[in-house]
This record gives C-alpha cells, sequence and structure tokens, in this order.
C-alpha cells in the first residue's frame, strides 16, 4: 500500500499568487536569514553568532560595572560607554563581520550562477540589489544596535541620571547604528560582488578596511605633526568609521570618537554627502554587477 | 492558440549572429527545440523569459509581449538552466521553499508545493541535505523542481539531460514526458541529441545557426518511408538477386535488404520469395524515417 503515498499523481495550484513585493520580501527575509547562517549548516552559523555575542561583551561590562558602582555608592565616578561611540570602539570587529558575512550575499548568487532561477521570476534586478542591500544592511544594524540598546536598558535599570538625555541618546545612536550600518554594507556587498570566490572576497573586503583605517590614520599623523589640522579631519573622509562618526558628530551631536571629528563649517554636510553617494553608488555598482550577471 | 510566437527574431552579440531573422509558432504540448551547441537554443529562451532584449523583431509568450509583460510571463513560465545553478550550503527543501516564495506562493502553500514538487521529481530523504553533497542527477532534479514549484503553464527545459549518465538520460526524459502528458504543462526542451526528443516530444523545432530549419509535428518526421526492410538469417545475397529478378528494386543495407513498397503485391513477393528459397526470415517491418535523416538529406 506504500505505492499508494507516493503516487497521488500531479495537483494543480489554484490558490493565491502575491505579487512583486512579496517576492521582494521574501529575497530579503532569505538573505537576512543568511547573513546569520539560518537555514545553513551549523558551520555557518559559528562566525556570526560568535562576533554577535562578543559585540554584546563590552555593553554587558558596562552595565555591571556601573550596577555594581552604584551599589557601594561610586556610581557617579562611573558613566556607561557611549552609544555612538560603540561602533568606533569594536570597528575591528565589525569589520570582520562584514568581511565574513558580505560575501555570503554578494558574491554567492554569482559564484554558483544562482541570479537565472531569481531573474527568470517576477523580480527586478533593482529588486533583487536592493532586497540584498537591504538585508545585509538590517543585519549589520542588529549586530551595532543590539549592545547598544543593552546600555541603555543597563541605564534604565541602574536609574541613571537624565533619562530623558539617555533616551535622546539613545535614539541618536540608533540612527548613528543605521548609518554606520548602510555605509558599510556597500562599501562591503560591493567589493564582494566583485570577487566571486568567497576566500578572496573576505580578503578583499579586509584588506579595503584595513588599507583606508591605517592610510588615513597614517596622513592624520603626518599632518598633525605639520600642524596641518584641518588636512587631518578632512581625511578622516576616507576611512568608513571615521567619516559615518563625522556625520554622527555633525547631524546627530554626537561627541567625537574616530581620531578626529569632521573639519568645522562646510565639514560635517560634505561628510554626509559622502555618506548618501557611497549609499547610492553602491546600489548603481551593484546594479550594473548583476545586471550583467543575469544576462549570461 | 500557440504558447509561443516570434516574428524576424535576431539577435545578434558581438561577432556573433545568434539569431537570424527566427520566425516560428509552437503550439501547446512537448515541443523539442533541437540545434547543434551554439544555434542558439538558450538564446531564444533568454529572449522569451526577457532576459535578453532582441536586437530586432518580437517574441511573444501565451500571449504575452517579452517586451512589455516580461514579468508577467515570468509569473507564468518555469525555467531550467543548461548550467549549474544552486548554491551549495542549502538543502533542497530550504531552496525550493525559498523559490517558490520568491514566485509569489504563500508561506505555506511554498511549504506543500515543495515537498509534492520534490516527491514528483523523485528526491525523498536527501532533500534536507546540503545541496552540495548531491550527484549531477539529484542536482538536474532540483533544478526541475525549481523551475515546476510554482505550478507554471509552460516550462523551459534547457538540456535537461546534460551529463546524465544513460539511465539519467532515461529517468530525466521520462519526467520530461510526465510533464507535459499527466502534468498538464506545455514543455519547450532542447538538446542537442536528436534521438533523444524523438522519444518525448510531439514537436520539433529545428534551429541552426540561429536560423529556423523546421518545424513540423513528430509524427511527420517518422511517416513510412514506403520501403519494407527485410531480414533473413542467411543466404541475404541470394534472396536480393531473386527479388530483384522479380522486378523489385533491392538494396542491402548492413544486414538488412531495403524493398521499395511498389504496391501491395511487394509483401506477397517478398513472402512468397522467401518461403521458396527456404529462408528464415527474422523480419519484416515498414521502414520509418528516424530524424536525423533530416539532417543527411
Amino acid at each position: 500500500m506504500t505505492s499508494v503515498i507516493h503516487d497521488i499523481g500531479y495537483r494543480h495550484y489554484d490558490g493565491k499568487r502575491l505579487g512583486r513585493a512579496y517576492a521582494v520580501r521574501s529575497l530579503f527575509t532569505h538573505n537576512l536569514r543568511a547573513a546569520y547562517g539560518l537555514g545553513r549548516p551549523v558551520k555557518a552559523k559559528i562566525m556570526p553568532f560568535l562576533l554577535c555575542a562578543i559585540m554584546l561583551l563590552p555593553a554587558a561590562i558596562s552595565v555591571a560595572i556601573t550596577a555594581i558602582a552604584a551599589q557601594v555608592g561610586a556610581g557617579q565616578n562611573v558613566a556607561l560607554i557611549r552609544y555612538s561611540a560603540y561602533a568606533i570602539y569594536l570597528q575591528p570587529l565589525i569589520a570582520i563581520f562584514l568581511a565574513a558575512q558580505a560575501p555570503v550575499l554578494a558574491s554567492r548568487d554569482l559564484r554558483f550562477h544562482v541570479t537565472p532561477l531569481y531573474f527568470s521570476r517576477p523580480l527586478s534586478r533593482l529588486d533583487y540589489v536592493l532586497a540584498k542591500y537591504t538585508a545585509f544592511t538590517t543585519a549589520l544594524f542588529i549586530l551595532l544596535a543590539t549592545p547598544v540598546t543593552i546600555l541603555y536598558i543597563g541605564a534604565l535599570v541602574t536609574e541613571q541620571k537624565h533619562l530623558g538625555t539617555h533616551t535622546l541618546h539613545w535614539l541618536g545612536g540608533l540612527a548613528g547604528c543605521l548609518i554606520f550600518a548602510l555605509v558599510l554594507a556597500g562599501i562591503g556587498l560591493v567589493v564582494a560582488a566583485f570577487t566571486p570566490r568567497r576566500g578572496f572576497g573576505v580578503t578583499a573586503v579586509m584588506a579595503v578596511y584595513l588599507l583606508s583605517t591605517t592610510a588615513v590614520a597614517a596622513v592624520q599623523g603626518i599632518a598633525e605633526n605639520q600642524t596641518q589640522f584641518t588636512l587631518a579631519q578632512w581625511a578622516g573622509m576616507f576611512a568608513p568609521f571615521n567619516l559615518v562618526d563625522g556625520v554622527q558628530v555633525w547631524a546627530l551631536r554626537a561627541k567625537q570618537a574616530a581620531p578626529e571629528p569632521p573639519p568645522p563649517g562646510l565639514g560635517g554636510p560634505v561628510f554626509a554627502l559622502v555618506c548618501a553617494a557611497v549609499i547610492a553608488g553602491s546600489v548603481a555598482i551593484l546594479y550594473l554587477r548583476f545586471r550583467k550577471a543575469g544576462s549570461r | 492558440m500557440s504558447i509561443i510566437a516570434t516574428r524576424g527574431l535576431t539577435m545578434r552579440f558581438p561577432g556573433v549572429l545568434a539569431l537570424d531573422q527566427l520566425t516560428v509558432d509552437i503550439e501547446p504540448g512537448v515541443v523539442g527545440l533541437v540545434g547543434a551547441n551554439g544555434a542558439g537554443k538558450s538564446t531564444l529562451i533568454k529572449i522569451l523569459l526577457g532576459l535578453l532584449e532582441p536586437t530586432s523583431g518580437q517574441a511573444g509568450v501565451l500571449g504575452l509581449d517579452t517586451a512589455r509583460d516580461s514579468m508577467k510571463i515570468r509569473e507564468l513560465v518555469g525555467y531550467m538552466p543548461e548550467n549549474d545553478c544552486l548554491p551549495p550550503d542549502v538543502s533542497a527543501t530550504e531552496f525550493i521553499v525559498h523559490v517558490a516564495r520568491v514566485s509569489g506562493l504563500p508561506a505555506t502553500a511554498a511549504r506543500e508545493r515543495a515537498a509534492d514538487t520534490l516527491r514528483h521529481v523523485g528526491l525523498y530523504e536527501e532533500r534536507y541535505r546540503p545541496i552540495g553533497g548531491y550527484s549531477t542527477g539529484m542536482r538536474q532534479r532540483v533544478k526541475l523542481a525549481q523551475a515546476l514549484v510554482h505550478d507554471p503553464k509552460l516550462i523551459f527545459l534547457d538540456e535537461p539531460t546534460n551529463g546524465l549518465d544513460p539511465a539519467g538520460r532515461d529517468e530525466m526524459l521520462a519526467l520530461v514526458r510526465r510533464i507535459g502528458g499527466q502534468f498538464g504543462i506545455s514543455v519547450l526542451v532542447t538538446s542537442h541529441l536528436l534521438g533523444e526528443l524523438e522519444r518525448v516530444a510531439d514537436h520539433l523545432v529545428i534551429i541552426d545557426g540561429g536560423r529556423l530549419l523546421r518545424s513540423q509535428a513528430v509524427a511527420a518526421f517518422t511517416q513510412a518511408s514506403g520501403v519494407l526492410a527485410v531480414e533473413v538469417e542467411e543466404e541475404m545475397d541470394r534472396l536480393g538477386e531473386h527479388l530483384a529478378n522479380a522486378g523489385l528494386r533491392v538494396r542491402p543495407d548492413g544486414r538488412l535488404l531495403l524493398v521499395d513498397i511498389a504496391g501491395e503485391t511487394t509483401y506477397d513477393v517478398v513472402r512468397d520469395t522467401v518461403a521458396d528459397l527456404g529462408l528464415a526470415l527474422v523480419r519484416m517491418e515498414n521502414r520509418r524515417h528516424r530524424i536525423e535523416e533530416v539532417f543527411s538529406t
């Protein structure tokens, strides 16, 4: 009788077919899950979850110290890590996450020629690129915003003074996390999309981060030595973390955490424009990259 | 109603003319698209899917224009590419559910259809393992499943038997036949092997160098040729001489004698001659054209 179970014949599907927006959402969810290795073997989950856990540690420790200090009556001597500075302090970890996971989203479909399966479905190439970009931005935002939120919860629990200001700073911190996520996702995806082999992709993203950061630090050091302070500040624009910190300082009134603040006057708006250009440029480059890949 | 229609379709790549003024109408059913490698088969499919824009000419799929309604077309068709196109680190189930959702199926329906479709293509327990560990045959089944999962009206299969061993080929061809028959889904299947498509297709479209060579029903290719094939155990030459003496046109073809059928009496003459000579008759049959002969003539 078992053959009966296997042979029930073909059934047509006459249920609902949801449109393009749903298709894009499905692709978004799939990519967000992929960024954390969900729906994949255990091996793929280790790196993102390990990095996430390490990202939480300083926040947790900071909250714990503040709580203990409050207990022993030394609360006024310790402060929580600043929300807006968290990403700057932990930037090597964020860069590792970026390097490890950007290829999963950007180059896997290219390397294994999966794109024709997407582009033969009701989905445009721009939809595809935007779904990936938003998914990776969301993944990075989760990585950055979770510890920042833990700090805020810590502030509430340990009954810090000026909770209103804390709330404002926390919200500003979240906005900063979003800008970090957008800019970093763009750079990571673009670099990875041009290095189809995963190992090269990881190396390339890491190289872009290290080279830009070190080169900028060197230029800033030399400029400071020669008292060219404005030049040092402008140079910060070419290191992703310094760039976004500049925008935080200018637009979100955050205290500077990167080596240099944006130059006074035009500096802030220019840094913000550069961020916008990186985001828009990344989408454009990814679109062109996947357009070429889809029509092979 | 034709499911696929092209009018003067031309596709020019730098240095290559992939399609040259192709005009063809294709009816529902299982249609074989035959041509040598580089004849323009894959290019045609990509234009029909709206993945490539033709240099000139028009194409329509299911009554929709590929230039204007490609989104709508892609909702209604399935596509199995020629090359490997599967991510290695997810299971077949996970992947098929995902593509079903990208095709617009709600979550529950996507899961049900994925399970059904994987069973139809013959993937069972292994569907929970990552695709990276699959054999070529299993991969081809997953590729077929992703093209079927959203229950399309028409499915494009680009060289589905590529890289399969003879047994795998037979199974894949049987599946193609079932999709066209039992599932009631029209199929456009390409191959550079004519003999393969002869077995599964109702209609054949033959292209060469981007031009249409022939488009007709398989039955028309293989109709009776007016030749009788006769095989005897031995003394084939003596039989040939006697038949020729009886006024028939005879020529040897390997172990067979090919006799032109002049009328009803031809059968009697052959039978009587064999009996008179006391030979052992192995077979006597009407010869059918084989599609390969289209190319040799």
